[in-house]
């Protein structure tokens, strides 16, 4: 018992180490920073979150991120709640290579399409714009959304739908009103996998953005490339990014175990 | 679960369909259509035939950067699913710290990718970095950007640190659906620690395990952040992975038709490997009803 609680203790401090050490950074002054090496912030300083919250060239990055990841969560829970009932309740004509080929959208290196995206989005007049990037995260979040929700409508039994069908309601009604409440949790957990695969992704975000829609990792490492290495900004704006997670893990805290086993345990 | 047969269900796909056609047939198309052309600037076009693909396919570059990525993807599946299973199998089951425990470990999977290579950069340096300072202390010669070996050493870690978790949660959500009884029966049969392990855990565990492998090969084989932003691929191109050599490649260089060659190449080997992993999923599913 006391090896086990040791290998679990050892992660966890293996985990945190290295985000104490930014959060540490991001309470220093830059001269502190580079002259002292200190475990602890000696001159404790709000100095570099300032920056962020008053220039609005970086407070905007985050604006702009949480809006693309909320209109990409919306989107593609909307398709993906009808299509992934028609996967687990009906055959139909090419419905296993259909699967086979959103899955296969899932494992597109972004590499492969960012310049292709780049391409179709200007072409359109969406380049810049908060729906491109929630477009082009859609090509891995349906696919994801569509397989999680599959395996908890599957866990259903079909015996309810016919109840409801006999009992005289009509599909959407049925889907709206009873369905759609029973897998609540799996709606949950595919919601949070749409945040966090939109939220971490820079390759994408990057490419189809300039400024109007710029997101906050592509803020990050513009401006580490532009205006020298301020250290405790970036470390700031580090830390600021990985909150959003934090608060949108503790919602869905009970579900996180079944959710990452895609609801297919 | 027997299911209805209705074709009228495709009408409950087909917003997916095309959602998803928009976002992924169309730049394919474009794609396909660089890979055989060859142009001069000024948007005009020429036939190339299979020329760019022999040229992609003969270059020591790609052989180079595909043999990095198979390796680097080997190492971290060699690493991350035991290590995984480890940490699953110490876990609490029950109790107070389990939310805790979960909520700790979740959080590297949401920090933004280039977020993690940015903790990870400043983590190993030697004057400012803890990893690095401490290293540098105890006398070991560390610098990632200029030695090889340290480069992957940072890179290899700092995956184990990003992704061991997504690995842990898999594992543990499969152990989760073992009911007690079983355990009981292995007490009552005097079953060693190893023999628990073997035959009941793990087989419960065998499908979120490949479904673990499946998403950490993916993700590492197409991996373009974090060590774009910790080593940029150096030093020299001794940390450039398939996806940083085709970003090079396309919106560096603009190199339009080798790198629309290479992304249908690479495109090709991600979807052999889905097609083998979806194959015997969908045989496991079988085999259980």
């Amino acid at each position: 018992m006391k090896t086990k609680a040791f290998v679990t203790v050892l992660y966890i401090l293996f985990l945190l180490l290295p985000i104490y050490w930014l959060l540490n950074m991001s309470l220093k002054t830059n001269e502190e920073i580079l002259s002292t090496f200190t475990l602890w912030p000696q001159d404790l300083t709000f100095a570099n979150y300032m920056v962020i919250f008053t220039d609005a060239s970086w407070y905007n990055g985050y604006i702009n991120s949480t809006i693309y990841v909320v209109l990409n969560t919306i989107i593609t829970l909307l398709v993906a709640l009808p299509a992934a009932y028609a996967f687990s309740r009906y055959n139909f004509m090419g419905d296993k290579h259909l699967f086979f080929w959103l899955l296969t959208n899932r494992m597109a290196p972004p590499a492969v399409f960012a310049l292709p995206f780049f391409q179709l989005y200007s072409s359109v007049g969406l380049f810049d714009t908060h729906i491109a990037v929630a477009l082009a995260h859609c090509l891995f979040n349906i696919p994801l959304a569509v397989w999680i929700l599959e395996g908890f409508m599957s866990g259903v039994p079909r015996e309810i739908d016919e109840t409801a069908y006999i009992d005289g309601y009509s599909f959407p009604r049925f889907f709206t009103r009873i369905f759609t409440p029973m897998i609540s949790s799996g709606i949950g957990v595919a919601a949070f996998f749409c945040f966090m695969f939109s939220w971490v992704e820079l390759l994408l975000a990057r490419t189809l953005t300039s400024v109007d829609a710029k997101s906050i990792s592509a803020t990050m490492t513009r401006t580490v490339s532009a205006s020298g290495l301020d250290w405790g900004v970036l470390a700031a704006a580090g830390i600021l990014t990985i909150i959003p997670g934090i608060l949108v893990i503790y919602f869905v805290r009970n579900y996180i175990a079944k959710g990452f086993a895609l609801g297919r345990v | 679960m027997n299911k209805w047969s209705d074709n009228r269900a495709w009408w409950l796909v087909l917003p997916v369909v095309l959602i998803v056609a928009f976002s992924a047939v169309i730049p394919l198309m474009t794609v396909v259509n660089y890979s055989f052309q060859d142009t001069f600037g000024n948007n005009e076009f020429f036939w190339e035939g299979v020329g760019w693909f022999q040229e992609v396919l003969r270059s020591d570059r790609f052989h180079d950067a595909m043999g990095r990525q198979f390796l680097f993807s080997f190492i971290i599946l060699a690493i991350e699913i035991p290590l995984g299973i480890v940490i699953a199998l110490a876990m609490p089951r029950k109790g107070f710290w389990v939310p805790f425990c979960l909520i700790l470990m979740a959080l590297p999977l949401l920090i933004p990718w280039n977020v993690v290579g940015t903790i990870w950069q400043i983590f190993g340096r030697i004057d400012i970095g803890l990893l690095g300072a401490f290293l540098d202390n105890i006398g070991v010669e560390y610098n990632y950007t200029q030695n090889t070996l340290d480069a992957w050493v940072t890179l290899v870690v700092m995956d184990v640190w990003h992704w061991t978790s997504l690995v842990v949660l898999l594992c543990y959500a499969g152990l989760q659906s073992i009911p007690d009884a079983y355990y009981q029966a292995a007490r009552i049969d005097g079953a060693s620690k190893w023999a628990t392990f073997r035959y009941i855990q793990l087989p419960k565990m065998n499908r979120v395990l490949l479904i673990a492998v499946l998403l950490r090969f993916m993700d590492s084989f197409m991996i373009y952040t974090e060590p774009f932003v910790v080593t940029g691929g150096g030093p020299g191109n001794d940390t450039t992975f398939l996806s940083i050599d085709l970003v090079q490649m396309a919106i560096g260089q603009f190199d339009l038709g080798p790198a629309a060659a290479m992304s249908l190449i690479y495109f090709l080997i991600i979807l052999l490997f889905s097609w083998v992993f979806f194959t015997v999923m969908s045989y496991l599913d079988r085999v259980e009803n």
